[in-house]
């Protein structure tokens, strides 16, 4: 009797869930299919465009032109190449430079004493324009892997550090009550509500600092490199190569979809016990 | 129920706050003994020092003149000892009711797991343990501060206005489970208001402050047997013993009572 009401209760369950995962993707897509309407109609028109000879093909060359150049960028493996070459200084510079943004940022978070040593220092610093030093960094470093890395890890030390520190200092004197009434050791405080009281900012900095690391890398490679996204779409201008020049545009887009989407996942899964 | 031995006891307490401009008495002369397992109600107009005498007690604030002493101990600091809940819930955010409820204590401890389950049972929130704080009304996030300050088992429960932000309803819902966990637990509770009913319906005994200088104006037995009826006879004679204890404060400080906040 009891097993038959189980298998009831299975029952009715199931196709419950079934219409839910349906009705889910079926959303899903139907938001995917609106929000790229307009970009794929503006891609035809640009191909039509082009077909009739109404746009010039140096200047302009169509979407399926810059296909072409992008399949064979592809079969050649320099696609590949200068890709992973971009993405290996990006993700270098911001695990240096937000490493130590995040560490120095903890350490004068935590302590009055570091704050007065440090924190006026890397507020000077702070202001150095951050395109004024590509050109000292390449002669530094060489035009090679290292004053890349060096350029975008200055750039994704700062936001990390700043939102670090300030996620730190506004943790809510309340909850400290709390943890004082609750007997924490300066141990606890720190690992139970100061680190996770300051999440919420840190993921600002990360996100400042992608945005930064990205920006550093298109600026760092156009202005002197032999391998990366940067340097194919210097070397194509130099030949006047306008399709592949597109196809480099495209992939730094990509890689900036990229970083965010991670973001927005990490931030998704960190951050669900958020109002809204 | 059964009151025997005396827990707090606090003798020739002075407290007073030094602000650029000036120095202000928060309280003077205060003295108070409660006994194991009694419940006293602290009943005075805002600014009278009801929160201040709970932070000292609770070991918050230690700069005072006077004696304040828990189970025969002198007070230093804050403990486990000495449940606190404040006003607000106060609950980090980050961690789900269950986890709340543990704190620093690990859910992977069997013991601590037991008594975390049995605590939810007796704060009535069954089937609310992997919610976040976010989405719970403020009656049952103020439950689950409850709950965290009990699985601590502290000899002393400290309320300051707990219940002070909820509507009407919640409020006397919340008297009840407070009630009932006194009753089965035993622990010792000082709970502070400004709403005099509340203070009749679950204190053994009252105390009224008056402000400016913060003082014990009267205490009130309440020999009334539980659960109380708010409607009856019995209950309305205490109200207005209170009420007629603070009719002997001045004019303003009653004022400022009968606003209600
Ligand atoms: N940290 C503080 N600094 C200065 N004055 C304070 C402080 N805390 C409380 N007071 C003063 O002490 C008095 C009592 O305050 P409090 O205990 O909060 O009263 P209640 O809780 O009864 O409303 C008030 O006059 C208040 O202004
Ligand atoms: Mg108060």
């Amino acid at each position: 009797m009891s097993v038959r009401q189980d298998d009831l209760a299975e029952a009715a369950r199931k196709p419950l869930r079934r219409a839910w995962v349906i009705r889910g993707s079926g959303r899903w897509l139907s938001s995917l299919a609106w929000g790229s309407a307009l970009p794929v109609a503006f891609l035809l028109l640009w191909q039509w465009l082009g077909d009739q000879e109404l746009i010039s093909p140096l200047l302009f060359p169509t979407p399926l032109v810059i296909l072409e150049s992008f399949g064979w960028l592809w079969n050649t493996g320099m696609l590949a190449e200068n890709f992973g070459a971009s993405l290996y200084r990006m993700a270098a510079g911001f695990g240096l430079g937000g490493g130590l943004g995040l560490l120095l940022g903890l350490f004068v978070g935590l302590s009055r004493g570091m704050e007065k040593l440090l924190d006026s220092t890397v507020q000077m610093v702070r202001m150095v324009p951050h395109i004024s030093v590509t050109f000292l960094f390449v002669l530094w470093f060489g035009i090679g892997d290292t004053s890349k890395i060096m350029l975008i890890a200055k750039g994704c030390f700062f936001p990390l550090y700043i939102y670090t520190f300030l996620g730190i200092r506004n943790t809510d004197r309340k909850l400290f009550e709390v943890t004082r009434v609750l007997a924490y050791s300066r141990f606890k405080q720190i690992v139970r509500l100061v680190l996770p009281a300051s999440v919420p900012n840190i993921v600002v900095g990360v996100r400042l600092s992608l945005a930064v690391a990205w920006g550093s890398l298109v600026v760092a490679e156009m202005m002197g490199a032999s391998s990366g996204l940067g340097f194919l779409m210097m070397d194509a201008r130099a030949m006047s190569d306008t399709p592949t020049v597109f196809v480099g545009i495209a992939l730094f887009t990509v890689l900036g979809v990229i970083t965010d989407v991670i973001v927005l996942l990490v931030e998704r899964r960190l951050l669900a016990w958020r109002d809204s | 129920m059964s009151t025997s031995s005396s827990l707090l006891n606090i003798q020739g307490l002075d407290k007073s706050f030094q602000t650029e401009q000036q120095s202000v008495q928060a309280l003077r002369q205060i003295e108070l003994d409660v006994k194991e397992g009694e419940f006293v109600t602290v009943i005075g107009p805002s600014g009278c020092g009801k929160s201040t005498l709970l932070r000292i007690i609770a070991g918050l604030d230690t700069g005072y003149e006077g004696s304040v002493k828990l189970g025969g101990q002198p007070i230093t600091g804050p403990g486990i000892d000495k449940g606190f809940i404040f006003q607000e819930p106060r609950l980090f955010p980050w961690l789900t009711v269950e986890k709340n409820i543990a704190a620093d204590l690990s859910l992977r401890d069997k013991d601590v797991r037991r008594r975390v389950d049995e605590l939810i049972e007796l704060v009535k929130l069954k089937g609310f343990e992997q919610a976040y704080p976010k989405a719970l009304s403020g009656g049952m996030a103020q439950r689950v501060a409850i709950a965290r300050a009990l699985l601590r088992n502290p000899r002393i429960l400290l309320l300051d206005e707990p219940f002070g932000a909820l509507d009407a309803f919640t409020r006397a819902h919340m008297q009840e489970v407070l009630l009932d966990i006194w009753e089965r637990n035993g622990t010792t509770m000082i709970l502070v208001t400004h709403d005099i009913d509340e203070a009749v319906f679950l204190g053994n005994r009252i105390i009224i402050l008056k402000p400016r200088p913060g003082e014990i104006r009267g205490r009130v037995t309440v020999d009334l047997p539980y659960p109380r009826k708010k409607s009856s006879a019995g209950f309305q004679e205490f109200r207005y013993k209170v009420l007629n204890e603070f009719e002997r404060i001045d004019e303003l400080a009653f004022g400022e009572a009968g606003a209600g906040i």
